[in-house]
C-alpha cells in the first residue's frame, strides 16, 4: 500500500477510533446516570394499563410528557453499515433505542415528581421523526416521546 | 382544562362528549442545530437541540388541541393520544388527539 492511498483511508480510521473510543465512554456513563436515576425514581408506579387502579383516592390526574434524541456514534453506525448486509441483529442500534426509551422514561417521571405523583398510568412510547432530513443525510438517531397520566393520591 | 390520556378521570364523571379535538405541527431543520447533530453523530449520545426541538413540537401540538377543546366549551380532553406523520424527507408532523369532554 502506498503513502496516497494510507491517507486516504486515515480520516475514516480516525473517525471509527473516535466513534468507538468516545462513542462508548458516552454510553457507558449515559446507562450508568440512567441506572442510578431509575434507583432514585422507584417509588413512582409505573403501568401501561388503561384504567387507574382504586380511582376512589385519586385526587389529581395530569398529562405528563418526556422527551430524548439519542444519536448513534461513527464506530456503530460503520459495524452496523457492515451488518446489513450480512444480517442479523443489530446490538448497537438496539441498546441505541432503549436509551431513548429510558431516558424519555426518565424525564416523564422527572414532570410527574414535579407534580407530586406517586404513579403514572397509561404511558405509552412514540417515535416521531421531527429531524427526518437528518436520518436523509445518512445520520442515524432515535427520537422518543413517551406520555402517560400522572396520578397524586390523596393521604 | 384536566388533559390525560386514560378513558375515564377518577373522581369526575363525563357529563357530555364534545368531540374529537386535534392540534399538529410541522418542523423543519435548524441549520445551527444540525451542526451539533453532525459531531453528535460522530461520538453518539443525546442531540440536546433535537430534543428541545421535540418537546416544542409536543407543547404546540398539545396547545393547539387544547385550543379546539377551549372552542367547544370543554373543560378536559381524555384519551390523548401521540402519533407521527412523515410529511417529507425535510419535514415531519407530531399530531396529538383526543376526545373533547364536559367532566363534574
Amino acid at each position: 500500500m502506498d503513502i496516497q492511498s494510507l491517507l486516504s483511508v486515515a480520516p475514516v480510521v480516525v473517525l471509527l477510533v473516535l466513534g468507538y473510543t468516545v462513542g462508548r465512554y458516552r454510553e457507558h456513563r449515559h446507562i450508568a446516570s440512567i441506572e442510578r436515576r431509575e434507583r432514585a425514581m422507584g417509588d413512582i408506579g409505573v403501568a401501561n394499563l388503561r384504567t387507574i387502579a382504586d380511582p376512589d383516592s385519586v385526587a389529581q390526574t395530569l398529562l405528563v410528557c418526556g422527551e430524548a434524541v439519542i444519536a448513534s456514534d461513527y464506530f456503530k453506525t460503520f459495524i452496523s453499515g457492515l451488518k446489513k448486509i450480512i444480517g442479523g441483529g443489530m446490538p448497537a442500534y438496539e441498546s441505541m433505542v432503549m436509551r431513548g426509551r429510558r431516558e424519555a422514561l426518565l424525564r416523564l417521571l422527572d414532570a410527574a415528581r414535579a407534580v407530586g405523583a406517586h404513579e403514572v398510568w397509561n404511558v405509552r412510547f412514540e417515535m416521531p421523526n421531527i429531524g427526518g432530513i437528518q436520518q436523509q443525510a445518512g445520520a442515524v438517531m432515535v427520537e422518543v416521546l413517551a406520555y402517560g397520566t400522572a396520578v397524586v393520591r390523596r393521604k | 382544562m384536566i388533559v390525560v390520556n386514560t378513558e375515564t378521570i377518577p373522581g369526575h364523571v363525563i357529563k357530555e362528549v364534545r368531540g374529537l379535538v386535534q392540534g399538529n405541527t410541522v418542523r423543519a431543520k435548524h441549520a445551527g442545530r444540525d451542526i451539533a447533530a453532525s459531531f453528535k453523530n460522530l461520538v453518539g449520545g443525546e442531540i440536546k437541540g433535537y430534543t428541545e426541538l421535540l418537546t416544542e413540537a409536543r407543547r404546540q401540538a398539545l396547545e393547539r388541541m387544547l385550543a379546539q377543546a377551549q372552542q367547544l366549551g370543554a373543560n378536559a380532553v381524555v384519551n390523548v393520544r401521540f402519533t407521527t406523520g412523515a410529511i417529507t424527507t425535510g419535514a415531519a408532523e407530531l399530531y396529538a388527539y383526543g376526545t373533547a369532554v364536559v367532566i363534574e
